[in-house]
């Protein structure tokens, strides 16, 4: 029997507001293991007569920060987690994690590449954790990102992600889907066949593909990478069904 | 962890008291979508080549086309359904095939004590054959009186609904008849192997 994944206690260290309305919340963590990226912790709230609410969250930092992690909160309207995360939560409260989970939407550097991640929204969280992964153990693996936001102040990580674009060689591709800014250079529609195929072009078929997203963009993504030769079993995806969170 | 942890400032919502509270395990929470959740492209196949066998320990292998399929004795089933990414979802409606009904088709080989359900994609997921039975577990093709969506498991998809949701194979093409069990494709990679939600048996040693 593999070790059982038990709750412990984590701590809110910091809150970055990414966006408007997204938040991220560093928690520290007593019995912190190295995740690999891509995997999530359940969070587990209790209220005072008992009650509880479990959630997953994907991690957006890399295995290399020890002694936390980061979560990424875009709190759902009449949800039931999200918005106690992103409303109540101040810097020193405390709640029940157990973490990190599951096996197969992650990457490490020793996977080798090229490297194709392809975000809608919030989903660009795991592949957050990837991509710094990437930069922080030095990988020269070629990864490109295909991330579609709302509109660019719906960028999340937008600074990050310029910064390792600069400095780590993470080639970043962003489609504005709703506005854009004047003079905007990007991709300007919803992510569909031709713009994977665009993006994935020096990769062709070698491509390892990482898609994370609402189920329309992540059936759009996944259907493009095979039609631009990647194997079935190299597309690998995770799913963002409004679930009520 | 015997005593809870109370989460400052947190009240929750709870569901309405006694219409549906006690149909939803715990940990999970009440949704009115159906979410989507799988590991990789949609497979999509053409339903001239689809087949649906029962293999492994019988004595003679059966096998189904899709139009044979569709002749078989169906049902219609509505059913609780919980992931375990958290959702549950009442009352599901669902036609297809029990198991039972398949398994008349063959003769059980005394041996056989599990059945791994394998599917289009290469999706395996393991049960031991007493979840299998006993009106526990259907071949679906339709969903709310339409034709199972590929994103959700069709042209035909195994439901499990007493155990979470990755049990009930999308794209399923067969049952395979073993003695020893094997883990399933998320068996393997930090799943439970059983799978009962009301007991939380959600990852590996819970």
């Amino acid at each position: 029997m593999k070790r059982t994944l038990e709750w412990q206690i984590a701590t809110v260290k910091a809150i970055r507001q990414e966006t408007a309305n997204v938040k991220t919340l560093t928690l520290a963590l007593l019995k912190w293991v190295p995740h690999r990226p891509g995997q999530h912790y359940d969070i587990r709230l209790t209220a005072e007569d008992g009650y509880s609410a479990q959630r997953s969250y994907s991690i957006g930092s890399e295995p290399e920060r020890h002694g936390e992690i980061d979560i990424t909160v875009e709190p759902i309207r009449d949800g039931e987690v999200s918005p106690f995360l992103d409303d109540v939560v101040v810097v020193g409260d405390r709640f029940e994690v157990r973490g990190p989970i599951g096996g197969y939407f992650v990457w490490e550097a020793s996977d080798g590449g090229p490297l194709l991640l392809v975000a809608g929204g919030s989903g660009i969280v795991p592949l957050m954790a990837m991509a710094r992964h990437r930069a922080a153990v030095g990988a020269t693996v070629p990864a490109r990102l295909l991330y579609s936001s709302r509109s660019f102040d719906d960028i999340i990580y937008r600074a990050d992600l310029d910064a390792l674009a600069n400095r780590d060689g993470l080639q970043v591709f962003h489609t504005l889907t709703r506005s854009q800014p004047e003079g905007w250079q990007g991709f300007a529609r919803r992510i569909d066949d031709r713009m994977v195929a665009e993006v994935n072009k020096p990769f062709g078929p070698k491509a390892q593909v990482f898609i994370c997203g609402p189920t329309a963009l992540v059936e759009t993504a996944a259907d493009a990478a095979e039609a631009a030769g990647v194997a079935a079993e190299r597309i690998k995806t995770e799913r963002f069904g409004p679930t009520g969170a | 962890m015997s005593e809870r942890f109370v989460t400052r400032g947190f009240v929750g919502k709870r569901q309405d008291a006694g219409t549906a509270a006690n149909r939803i395990p715990p940990g999970q929470h009440l949704v009115k979508d159906f979410p989507v959740l799988s590991a990789g492209p949609t497979p999509r196949t053409d339903l001239r080549r689809w087949s649906f066998r029962i293999e492994g320990l019988v004595k003679e292998p059966a096998q189904w086309t899709w139009d044979e399929f569709g002749k078989l004795p169906a049902q219609e089933f509505v059913k609780d359904i919980s992931c375990v990414t958290k959702w549950t979802k009442l009352d599901t409606r669902w036609r297809g095939v029990s198991a039972d009904v398949l398994l008349e088709h063959v003769e059980l080989d005394g041996r056989a004590r599990f059945v791994v359900a394998f599917s289009d994609g290469g999706y395996t997921t393991n049960l031991p054959l007493p979840d299998v039975i006993n009106g526990q577990a259907f071949v679906a093709y339709e969903y709310d009186g339409k034709p199972l969506a590929p994103e959700h498991g069709g042209p035909a998809r195994l439901v499990v609904p007493h155990l979470y949701f990755w049990k009930s194979a999308k794209w399923v093409r067969g049952l395979r008849l073993i003695e020893r069990d094997e883990p399933g494709f998320w068996e393997s990679l930090g799943y439970n192997n059983h799978g009962d939600p009301w007991k939380e048996e959600r990852y590996s040693g819970d």
